[in-house]
């Protein structure tokens, strides 16, 4: 690994790797501006009422209080489609929707002034199951979201964005197949990826047109790039600070970025939006529940002949994007399964619950976790092995797949059989696996089992990147990307690509902060397209920079620019290295180059992590363990090997596999509240109780940029869910069809309660 | 819905100011002493947490959940790995506290050699459990030079990381045990 390059395929440390380790890393709630104030939000105990009065004249006269906001006076920006999510509303929709913001001094005076607010609430009635929700009847949400469903189409992603898969004929799909089944499945237990660090917003207005935004992101542009047209494009200027974990909720930050947008134009100051962990559990971002019906059929070789079926999509009491969610599913459910007739069919609801919005998976792990065990069913009436079918099913080159805009591609990219095959024989697979239904070992009460799971994502290439690369005279160079730091690693990647081909110490090249204000386009670091996007335009940007500083030099050395090279700040002919000179000779000392780099969508590119998962089950008690989880994948070319691994063992958190463990947002369905909303009380993996884990990452080069690299980080936790279900069942012999598989479920489809 | 008083241990009532208003308290942060006045710089509602960060600026202290259950705000309090955001700062007159900014030699600049380990393996995405983590550690280092594999992950059991992290995390450990051995 990584021996034909200076830094790409090492393990170097991270950037920022002194700032975290000595507590200097600067995250949001560290930020302290002259004049700011705290803003706090009163929240709902109601999970849908009409607010018949309400009364700030009390929390308004509190001492310290700068600014008292409700739905009367706040600005009137909207998120959505079809616009439906105000900045706050005369009606509230789940236990935890903002019904009025306070700016004040201090914290405290903040949370005294929501005490003195009075408010009258007429309460309604609450609906929580999606199917529910959709029937005629039903208690409605939004005025602009008749029956509870959500229009389709997200015209952000083109005119046809793939809002339902219709391809072939399933008739036809159904008439060849050997083998039909029909059945449903639920991963609806809508877990909260939950970062350490909560969100938080610290917003300024500069003048009435001018809005600095500091903000924990995973895509601090996407701030911008999203809230600017609900804002009435004013100029946001967005800076990413530090961000405590995203695993994709903390992108655009619309409602938190809004409430401290409000206050602070109200207050004239700036104010910080900062949520306590009580908040980020009853009133953030929570996956998406997803139910399907479908009927399946495949020929007894395993060759998938039709699918046909409805997905329901549960997206809570509002949604600022789920309809790209869904385009997206759709696409990558079709690089699981190759399949040349689907009428899949999606029906978005919405319901009386803290919303669901963007998590590390977007749309793929919920519909993939829900459709992988509908597909166990029928290859185990074919008695085909999993890996086997996973094998022949998984995107290839010579096929395609319809992407999120619609649009057919040809898929270009590398055959994963090696990462699957790989993979499977690290496990010890072939051992373990005894056939559908049978465990692989039984010890007493103790049974263990084995199962796999596969997922993959063609967003690798998605959306736009610009970069900057900029060179001085004192042989450093510096990185102008709009990436914030989240925990990817990225912005240190992007340095080593940069260093790679300007051929400098990496402690010569840095990158500039997360800042809109000084940074090219960025899209944001979403669907692991960092190391594709991003990374292309880098390269390109240090290629530029490299080709003008040696056309400098090429004069005073007397050859073409071609027949140069540089190596730590120093130029020669590539034939007499001993004829160098330094790069100020070549620049002069007041002078910088700046490259430019750009990147274009490529939706012909798809990565692939394939998860095996050991369970041992206590069959008197129903107690589930895992106990071993094989990850294997293929990435190209490794950029950071541990920054790699990291990812990969990310599988093991931010709501992935043990959402089919224990993982789970309990809501009471009487009152709407969500009764587990603490860290002791929502379960979360201990350092104590991790099983063993075992990264594969093979390295087949592939034609994306210089260093044949793809990333993939996002679909780390998508796989290993439904490997670990099929490990329960298999363990157990019976088939449990939700999510997460606890003791009761067990027990239950064991018979014993 | 209750909302969550930051500055308020849990299940503590403030104590009324009046009663304590004339009492100096001290702590000594990283070897720095600090005199802080009850009822000025501290209420008796500030949880050691809060004065960290919010009184005495050592921000690398990190608050996730100000309930005592993830770990993120673990400070040693003379050698101990505590939960700060558990603990009032009026409880804890005379201290001896090492917060992370503490673990650098400030005059070489030198890094703790775990710090130096966290770097060398990367053991940290995020970075936010980081801080907690690292003091931990140190704690349990300082009591046991070569901790196995399963008294590392007992140790740090009530740290919440959330990237995955904790594989890596236990690697950088152990590569001081085996030192330490």
């Amino acid at each position: 690994m990584g021996g034909e390059y200076r830094h790409i395929g090492k393990a170097t440390p991270r950037k920022d790797a002194r700032a975290i380790v000595t507590g200097k890393a600067e995250y949001i709630d560290d930020l302290k501006l002259a004049g700011m104030l705290h803003g706090k939000v009163l929240r709902s105990p109601y999970p849908h009422a009409r607010i018949k009065n309400i009364d700030t004249a009390k929390a308004e006269a509190y001492p310290g209080v700068e600014a008292v906001l409700t739905y009367k006076n706040v600005p009137g920006w909207m998120a959505g489609v079809p616009y439906h999510r105000p900045v706050l509303d005369s009606t509230v929709r789940f236990v935890g929707d903002a019904v009025a913001l306070v700016a004040a001094e201090t914290e405290e005076a903040a949370n005294e002034a929501l005490e003195l607010i009075d408010i009258e609430y007429e309460q309604l009635q609450a609906v929580y199951d999606m199917e529910a929700a959709a029937r005629p009847g039903a208690p409605q949400l939004h005025e602009r979201i008749p029956n509870n469903i959500f229009p389709r189409g997200f015209r952000a992603i083109g005119e046809k964005a793939l809002q339902e898969l219709v391809v072939g004929d399933v008739k036809k799909g159904f008439a060849e197949a050997d083998i039909i089944e029909e059945a449903t499945c639920a991963y609806e237990n809508i877990p909260n990826p939950l970062p350490p660090e909560p969100p938080g917003v610290v917003a300024l207005w500069e003048d009435n047109e001018h809005l600095t935004i500091y903000v924990a992101s995973q895509s601090a542009p996407m701030n911008r790039n999203f809230a600017m047209p609900a804002l009435g494009l004013v100029d946001i200027r967005v800076i990413g600070m530090q961000c405590g974990g995203s695993y994709g909720t903390k992108n655009a930050n619309f409602i938190p970025m809004a409430h401290a947008a409000a206050l602070a134009k109200a207050a004239g100051r700036p104010v910080k939006v900062y949520f306590s962990k009580e908040e980020h559990f009853n009133a953030y971002t929570l996956r998406l529940g997803s139910r399907i019906h479908a009927r399946i059929g495949i020929k007894k070789d395993g060759t998938v002949t039709a699918v046909e079926g409805e997905w329901y999509v549960d997206t809570g009491a509002a949604s600022e994007m789920a309809q790209v969610q869904v385009a997206v599913g759709l696409g990558e459910t079709q690089l699981l399964i190759r399949c040349p007739n689907w009428n899949l069919q999606p029906t978005l609801v919405c319901t009386n619950r803290s919303p669901s919005g963007v998590v590390r998976g977007f749309g793929g792990q919920e519909l993939n976790c829900a459709l992988l065990p509908l597909l166990t069913v029928v290859m185990e009436k074919a008695d085909l092995d999993p890996v086997e079918f996973f094998k022949k099913n998984y995107m290839a080159p010579g096929a395609g797949f319809f992407w999120r805009d619609g649009i057919w591609r040809d898929y270009r990219g590398i055959d994963f059989s090696q990462a699957i095959d790989k993979g499977a024989e690290i496990f010890g697979w072939k051992d373990k696996w005894q056939g559908w239904n049978k465990p692989t070992s039984v010890k007493g009460s103790k049974v263990t089992g084995v199962g796999v799971g596969l997922h993959g994502n063609a967003d690798i290439g998605e959306d736009e990147s610009e970069a900057h690369v900029k060179l001085s005279s004192d042989a450093r160079a510096v990185v102008y990307a709009c990436v914030s730091e989240s925990g990817m690693g990225e912005r240190s990647s992007l340095c080593k690509m940069a260093a790679e081909v300007l051929n400098l110490p990496l402690e010569r090249v840095n990158i500039a902060p997360a800042d809109t204000l000084v940074n090219p386009f960025e899209f944001g670091l979403v669907g692991s397209r960092g190391t594709y996007t991003v990374g292309s335009a880098v390269i390109q940007a240090a290629e530029d920079a490299r080709r003008q500083l040696l056309e400098m030099a090429a004069p005073l050395l007397g050859v073409k620019p071609e027949e140069l090279d540089t190596k730590d700040g120093a130029i020669f002919p590539k034939k007499d290295p001993n004829k160098r000179i330094a790069w100020y000779k070549a620049m002069g000392i007041s002078r910088t180059i700046t490259g430019q780099g750009r990147f274009e969508t490529d939706f012909s590119l798809c990565n692939c992590l394939i998860i095996f998962a050991e369970v041992e089950v206590d069959t008197d008690t129903g107690k589930m363990d895992l106990k071993r989880v094989v990850a294997s994948t293929d990435c190209g070319q490794i950029i950071d090997p541990l920054v790699l691994e990291g990812q990969l063992h990310g599988s093991i958190g931010s709501a992935g596999i043990d959402t089919a463990v224990f993982e789970e947002t309990v809501l009471d369905k009487d009152t709407g509240h969500i009764l587990n909303c603490n860290m002791i009380d929502y379960k979360w993996r201990t350092f104590a109780d991790l099983p063993s884990f075992q990264s594969l990452m093979l390295e087949t080069p592939v034609d994306s940029h210089h260093f044949k690299a793809i990333g993939v980080g996002e679909i780390a936790p998508a796989p290993g869910a439904a490997a670990v279900l099929m490990a329960v069942n298999n363990a157990i012999g019976r088939k449990i069809m939700t999510y997460p598989a606890t003791p009761d479920k067990i027990l239950k489809a064991l018979g014993r309660i | 819905m209750k909302r969550n008083r930051y500055k308020r241990g849990i299940n503590q009532e403030p104590a009324t100011t009046t009663k304590t208003a004339e009492k100096n308290i001290s702590l000594t942060v990283n070897g720095k002493l600090h005199q802080l006045m009850v009822g000025k710089d501290v209420n008796p509602d500030h949880t050691l947490a809060y004065t960290l960060r919010e009184t005495l600026g050592y921000t690398g202290t990190k608050i996730a959940c100000d309930h005592g259950s993830c770990g993120a705000c673990t400070v040693l309090m003379d050698g101990e790995a505590v939960l700060s955001c558990t603990m009032l700062t009026i409880e804890c007159d005379g201290k001896k506290i090492t917060t992370i900014e503490g673990l650098e030699n400030r005059e070489t600049g030198k890094l703790h050699p775990l710090q130096q380990a966290f770097i060398d393996y990367t053991a940290f995405q995020c970075g936010f459990c980081t801080p907690g983590i690292i003091l931990s550690a140190k704690a349990l280092l300082d009591k046991n030079p070569s901790p196995t594999e399963e008294e590392i992950k007992k140790e740090l059991a009530g740290h919440y990381c959330r990237c995955g992290s904790q594989y890596l995390v236990i690697r950088a450990i152990r590569s001081l045990a085996e030192k330490g051995r």
